[in-house]
């Protein structure tokens, strides 16, 4: 559904991504993971056109997406939902409103409709409350939770999460991967997430991807993954205290 | 597609290259802000189809001229007391002050109404328009609004034109209202001029292609001053320096291009 043929991206002068060839299949839970400064969400924004390769294609089923603009760009777009790190609410609109933005602006939908449609999208993050509020008057995780709620209000095929639980207490992001999971397996929705935990990652993915230095070191289901004897991957799973046997218990000497 | 991508490029090694470079860097911005500013007039006739987009018209007017009506409104009146003193304290030399009305009615709807009025919004409405489409493009609210296949151009860019093209040329005869009212106060009170002579010797003169022209003149400042501070929003990048820098251009370019397409108008309206 997804294909990545060959990409690299120079950026400020070093090669943030390099040669990078991968596919995502239709209905897969495809999670990129890696430390900081890899190129995990710039490898996420070249899947929406939001950045451009500078070398190789990449292609949405027949749509080399990489090549388009104008009007058949937006229409391709209108296949996705996507979750930005901070949220990007638009502060002068009330939650309720943020969500309802892509159902007022882009589908026919009756104001009734759009009203039930909004009130499930927050009953499913648990804001079913905070609708009248501003994003000025949630916190940074709750605008999070209403990000995702506009991602998905149109049913989209393919959602992109870039980090849907950093910042977010333990429980909050397992409510969260629960949701992707479950929009995966309800509605077969194809979902692309970016994140460092590694935790909720082996929760939900069919299949986890190491990037490291602008290319994957693994591309594996979970539990190929947890077993791996790549250097870079031991290192960032022991980081989360994450053994080939499953989570450790460490005891901590002060 | 806004494009927000930074572009990188050699530094350039001699001066020749250096001005090329920006000679090529300048024609391209030109160029997008040009295409920005056109695809945003083309969406303003779409604003009133949708009763959505008439609520978000009517409170963009309000910002660009109900909010700047306190500072018109000293601006227009000071220009207008300026112009009937400097005017007249050279024409009392003569014994010809009673022409104050004419020098001030012409000046005002000719140039200053417009200009001050073009000065005005470009720093209460351009600015803060800057600022605030460039926090939208750094905090990634500009991208969400592409991933959610809404056109910022239609949706931001577009109410601001259409309410700046609207409000400018308002605010403008609203400043030649208080600016020959202005200069009558100078002309009975300072120079001897009789209200009545002052206003109908500045009537006589002036023709309704002034009045024209200045409209003109000031519906193109609004749409100049828009378009400029839309494309340095939609251009920022760096966070919070680069929302500063984008403010500080929008300033700098939509005085300078006021000053460049009031030159250009005269010219093409008044013949030497």
């Amino acid at each position: 559904m997804i294909r990545f043929d060959h990409v690299t991206k120079r950026l400020g002068g070093r090669d943030v991504i390099r040669d990078l060839s991968f596919e995502i299949k239709k209905g897969e839970v495809f999670v990129i993971v890696g430390p900081s400064g890899t190129g995990k969400s710039v490898t996420l924004k070249h899947m929406v056109r939001l950045l451009t390769p500078t070398s190789g294609s990449v292609w949405i089923e027949n749509d080399e997406i990489s090549a388009m603009d104008g009007d058949a760009l937006e229409h391709l777009r209108e296949r996705f939902g996507y979750l930005f790190q901070s949220g990007a609410l638009l502060g002068w609109m009330t939650v309720a409103d943020n969500i309802a933005l892509p159902l007022r602006e882009k589908t026919n939908c009756s104001e009734k409709e759009i009203e039930t449609r909004v009130a499930e999208a927050l009953q499913m993050v648990g804001l079913e409350d905070e609708g009248d509020k501003f994003p000025s008057e949630i916190s940074g995780g709750m605008q999070k939770r209403v990000g995702f709620a506009r991602a998905i209000v149109r049913r989209p095929e393919i959602v992109l999460y870039d980090e849907p639980t950093s910042g977010l207490d333990p429980i909050t992001s397992r409510t969260i991967d629960r949701l992707i999971l479950k929009l995966n397996t309800d509605l077969g929705i194809t979902s692309v997430v970016v994140t460092h935990d590694l935790q909720g990652a082996l929760l939900i993915a069919d299949r986890i991807a190491m990037l490291m230095d602008g290319h994957f070191v693994e591309v594996s289901d979970p539990k190929t993954f947890v077993a791996s004897d790549e250097p870079e991957v031991r290192g960032f799973l022991d980081a989360q205290f994450i053994s080939k046997q499953g989570l450790v218990t460490v005891h901590v000497e002060r | 597609m806004i494009t927000r991508e930074p572009v990188y490029a050699d530094v350039p090694t001699d001066l020749v290259s250096s001005i090329w470079r920006m000679t090529i860097v300048g024609m391209g911005e030109i160029g997008r802000a040009g295409y920005m500013t056109v695809q945003a007039l083309i969406a303003i006739p779409l604003l009133l189809t949708n009763p959505r987009s008439r609520i978000v018209l009517v409170r963009q007017m309000y910002a660009v001229g109900i909010k700047s009506l306190p500072l018109i409104t000293v601006v227009g009146m000071f220009t207008g007391m300026i112009l009937a003193l400097q005017v007249g304290l050279e024409l009392r030399r003569y014994n010809q002050e009673v022409y104050i009305g004419p020098a001030v009615m012409l000046s005002l709807l000719r140039e200053m109404g417009p200009f001050m009025s073009g000065i005005v919004l470009t720093a209460c409405v351009g600015s803060s328009m800057a600022a605030q489409i460039g926090t939208m493009t750094v905090n990634d609210e500009i991208a969400a609004l592409e991933m959610m296949s809404i056109s910022p151009v239609r949706f931001l860019m577009a109410p601001r034109m259409a309410a700046m093209a609207i409000m400018t040329p308002l605010l403008s005869f609203y400043t030649c209202v208080l600016g020959v009212i202005g200069g009558g106060i100078i002309g009975l009170t300072q120079l001897n001029v009789p209200w009545q002579q002052y206003i109908s010797m500045a009537m006589n003169i002036a023709e309704m292609r002034d009045l024209y022209v200045g409209l003109l003149k000031a519906m193109v400042f609004g749409i100049v001053v828009t378009s400029v501070s839309c494309y340095e929003g939609f251009t920022t990048t760096q966070g919070a320096v680069g929302v500063g820098r984008a403010t500080r251009f929008s300033v700098v370019i939509s005085i300078l291009l006021i000053l460049i397409f009031g030159y250009v108008i005269t010219r093409l309206f008044y013949e030497l």
